[in-house]
């Protein structure tokens, strides 16, 4: 079943074009991946999935974004409506400085006017347990969250996601800032999460897109070559751009 | 290419009209799906950020306006040529601005010719030649002379730096170098001398922390190829730091020199609050600003406030353009450096 | 010897650089001692004086008339703590709602020319800016009082804090407020409870900063609170404030007056001092951690 669908998506940086009628969806409870060389323009396509593309000065975005059946691209749309629905992950671990591990965690349900301890404990514990961080940060809770490692950050920038429930989470290349260890640790986690959410992630590690995604996408320079279940997109791929992108022969 | 795209399936277009859309058709377009959608509360909280902002800058306007608005009667009574009468008399309700600007000019003038050199050691001694730790101390004793308040340096001005000039180092200078008409005339102790040595000391802080600032954005390896030249310590700061940071130490410079021409109490306590033009530096003067402190709340007749007011405008007048200038040279510099590193 | 026919110029020459050298570098040192000294003398010179006249009575008792000994700044000291107070409630919040729209939202032709005006405003001589509430208050009242005092100074606070606030928030990187808005947090509550708490200590820094300032202007009060030789709480009268009252003894010729100027300028410099020292002491750190 399709949670997210792409219509004639298209974005731009001032006058510069950065999306080209991007034309894809994104079936519940699965991993996709996006791949391509940097600048092709995968980055861009997720901020527009959740309306962050727009917070940058001069950026735009046209089209049809359609979530669990409701465009988010026409008139009277409250962008943090949707935000609220498709969490985010980002590059560099970025826990909100000044706050303690438990207090990012409930960062977004605090700030959207939820304050019973008991709740927000709770979703705490479980939001930790779901991103696997529990039983490392459970005893450091009032600790500040710049005080974790950048294995342990990311994890709680995820924990942070995941809190509100969201039922898309947007992975703009969550390992690209950690270690080999942390990142093995983050994958295990997208599989693992999959049960309960449907999750796009970003990466430019071919690996990577080979071992956690169920299906993957190709783009280049703002057009999407191809998209396909990941086993025959990394097998057989139908176009030639493609095949040349994944056996190394530029990017 | 392929076809611009419609906003959204309730303001769908046939993507044919759009193929030959031009830049402007999709600039509409992009604008409109840009401006539409956002949050009320955000938009709540950015007219309100507005609105402030916009106070600020009706602030500043209506500070010249109400200025101009008070002086009104002394524009219109003696005309702009009202500047340069050399007579101010309150006794007789006749006023001239010459001798304040001049007071304000001599004085200020007087200050950044003592400062500069001043600054320019402190800012390079601090940034090329002292150990870090050193340089923080030496830094936050510069902060701290910015954060005297001026009326403490008046007090000061008046017990301990008015005596030391009219006991020693006036009569000195006289004796030695009486020929030059700056110095000549009876040691007062107050005057523009006097207030172009306090003034030096406070606007050195300004003039040194940009110095430093702008010292800071030349690039280390500017340095080192100097160095690595051969050059000696001071050779180096010559040829690659205060080269390449002329323009920044000259906006620094008028910077201070626009403190200068507005400071106040510590010149009101030490100029001798006298409005006429004489040649010597000892002569007690009175300044654009010194005038305002001390006959605002004593003037009685119309003319009199209003020519004050005048003074007062002509003082922002000036200020804002010397201001301006400096900013302008300040922000081209920085700007360049953050461009090019 | 042979290969370098300039051999003996050079080392000549050499000299003569290496002396410049020395020279120069001297200066350099000697200009840094100059100011230091100077600021020593006027500290040292305020303590020697005004020590001996700082005490309890500065603190409690009004001014006494001429010829008599004694007496106090108490009046001066309340009307400093009332109209600096009155002034950082209007200007504080006037100058950070400022920066923060120039760091937020300070894109543009409107930005520039309120981040101009920021920069001119706090570039006005304050004189000048005691004359304009003069003008539009003053006037208007018929009577200086604590309220024209306290507009003035929280006129030359805004652009101050405006420009504070706003460099310190350009410090907060970006991610942090996609970390927020990707939460599904309208954009004030990010601005507000995450961008703006985060640098809370270092902005209480530049607030301090600008009271510590505000607290010795002297020249825009002449002529909008005046002064006053009796304890006054009403907004609507005038006041006595600690540097009209420095000013007022100081230019008296009377000695007790001169020796009370020295203690009010004691007060003065040692609150400047301080506030000064705290903020680099225990703010300074987590403008640093910001980063």
């Amino acid at each position: 079943m399709s949670i997210l669908k792409v219509n004639n998506l298209n974005a731009w940086f001032g006058e510069h074009r950065a999306l080209n009628n991007i034309k894809l969806s994104f079936d519940s409870n699965k991993v996709t991946a996006l791949i391509g060389p940097s600048g092709c323009g995968k980055s861009t396509f997720i901020r527009c999935l959740n309306r962050l593309h727009e917070e940058t000065p001069g950026a735009s975005a046209s089209g049809q974004v359609i979530l669990q059946g409701e465009n988010i691209y026409v008139a009277g749309v409250d962008p943090v409506r949707i935000r609220r629905k498709v969490g985010m992950v980002f590059q560099k671990p970025n826990p909100f400085p000044a706050l303690s591990v438990f207090d990012n965690v409930v960062a977004g349900l605090r700030l959207a006017g939820i304050g019973r301890k008991s709740i927000l404990r709770d979703v705490a514990e479980k939001s930790l347990k779901l991103a696997a961080l529990w039983d490392e940060v459970k005893d450091k809770l009032n600790q500040p969250g710049t005080s974790l490692s950048g294995g342990q950050q990311q994890r709680l920038c995820i924990a942070r996601a995941l809190a509100v429930e969201p039922p898309v989470l947007l992975m703009d290349e969550p390992t690209s800032a950690l270690d080999p260890i942390s990142t093995a640790k983050i994958e295990e986690l997208v599989l693992s999460l999959k049960k309960e959410i449907t999750i796009i992630i970003v990466t430019h590690n071919m690996q990577q897109a080979a071992r956690v995604s169920d299906k993957t996408a190709f783009f280049l320079l703002g057009e999407l070559i191809e998209f396909g279940d990941t086993s025959q997109i990394f097998t057989v791929p139908k176009e030639k751009k493609t095949e040349e992108y994944i056996t190394g022969k530029f990017g | 290419m392929s076809p611009s795209v419609p906003i959204g399936d309730v303001r769908s277009l046939s993507s044919g009209t759009l193929i030959n859309s031009t830049k402007k058709a999709t600039k509409l377009i992009r604008n409109f799906t840009l401006k539409r959608d956002v949050h009320l509360a955000d938009k709540i909280f950015f007219l309100g950020l507005l609105f402030t902002s916009f106070l600020t800058v009706i602030l500043l306007a209506s500070i010249g306006l109400f200025l101009y608005l008070a002086s009104e009667k002394a524009i219109a009574a003696s005309g702009w040529q009202i500047i340069f009468r050399s007579l101010w008399d309150p006794v007789r309700d006749v006023y001239g601005v010459l001798p304040v600007l001049y007071g304000t000019l001599v004085s200020s003038l007087l200050g950044v010719i003592f400062a500069v050199p001043l600054s320019l050691g402190i800012a390079l001694f601090t940034n090329e030649l002292a150990p870090k730790k050193l340089a923080t101390i030496v830094g936050f004793l510069v902060e701290l002379l910015a954060a005297i308040p001026s009326v403490v340096y008046g007090l000061w001005g008046i017990f301990v730096l008015v005596p030391l000039l009219r006991g020693s180092i006036q009569p000195f200078l006289i004796e030695n170098l009486g020929f030059l008409p700056i110095f000549t005339g009876p040691a007062y102790g107050v005057g523009m001398f006097t207030s172009g040595l306090i003034l030096a000391l406070m606007i050195t802080p300004t003039i040194s922390s940009i110095s430093r600032e702008v010292f800071r954005a030349i690039p280390h390896s500017q340095r080192e190829a100097a160095l690595a030249l051969g050059a000696t310590r001071w050779e180096m700061m010559r040829l690659s730091v205060l080269k390449s940071a002329k323009a920044g130490v000259f906006g620094a410079i008028i910077l201070g020199l626009g403190r200068a021409l507005g400071e106040t109490m510590a010149v009101t306590m030490v100029i001798g609050n006298r409005a006429e033009i004489v040649a010597s530096l000892f002569a007690p003067a009175q300044t654009m600003a010194s005038v305002i402190a001390n006959e605002y709340t004593e003037a009685t007749s119309e003319i009199h406030l209003s020519t004050l007011a005048f003074v007062g405008l002509l003082l922002f007048m000036v200020t804002f353009l010397v201001n301006s200038i400096a900013h302008l040279i300040i922000s081209k510099i920085t700007k360049k450096h953050t461009g090019t590193f | 010897m042979s290969l370098n026919p300039l051999g003996d110029f050079t080392r000549l020459h050499y000299k003569r650089r290496k002396a410049t050298n020395i020279l120069f570098c001297s200066l350099m040192v000697v200009s840094t001692l100059i100011v230091v000294l100077a600021l020593g003398a006027v500290f040292g010179y305020v303590l020697y004086k005004g020590l001996p006249a700082f005490n309890w009575p500065f603190f409690t008792s009004l001014p006494k008339p001429v010829g008599e000994v004694g007496g106090g700044m108490l009046n001066a000291i309340v009307g400093s703590l009332i109209m600096v107070s009155l002034g950082g409630l209007i200007g504080v919040p006037w100058g950070i709602l400022t920066g923060v729209y120039l760091s937020e939202y300070g894109r543009g032709k409107f930005a520039s020319t309120v981040r101009f005006s920021a920069n001119m405003l706090s570039s006005v001589p304050s004189i000048i800016l005691g004359l304009f509430v003069y003008v539009i208050l003053v006037k208007p009242m018929h009577r200086f009082s604590a309220l024209s005092g306290s507009l003035t100074l929280a006129i030359i606070m805004i652009p101050t804090i405006a420009r504070i606030t706003e460099e310190l928030l350009k410090l907060v990187p970006n991610h942090i407020r996609e970390a927020g808005l990707a939460l599904g947090l309208p954009r004030w509550k990010v601005t507000l409870r995450i961008v703006l708490r985060g640098s809370f200590s270092a902005i209480i820094t530049g607030v301090m900063l600008a009271v510590a300032r505000v607290s010795g202007e002297t020249a825009p009060l002449l002529f909008t609170a005046l002064n006053n030789q009796f304890l006054q709480f009403r907004l609507d009268q005038p006041i006595s404030s600690l540097p009209v009252q420095i000013y007022t003894y100081a230019i008296s010729p009377f000695d007790d007056w001169n020796r009370q100027a020295w203690a009010g300028a004691y007060a003065l410099i040692v609150f400047v001092f301080l506030i000064n020292l705290i903020t680099r002491v225990i703010f300074k750190p987590t403008v640093k951690g910001l980063n």
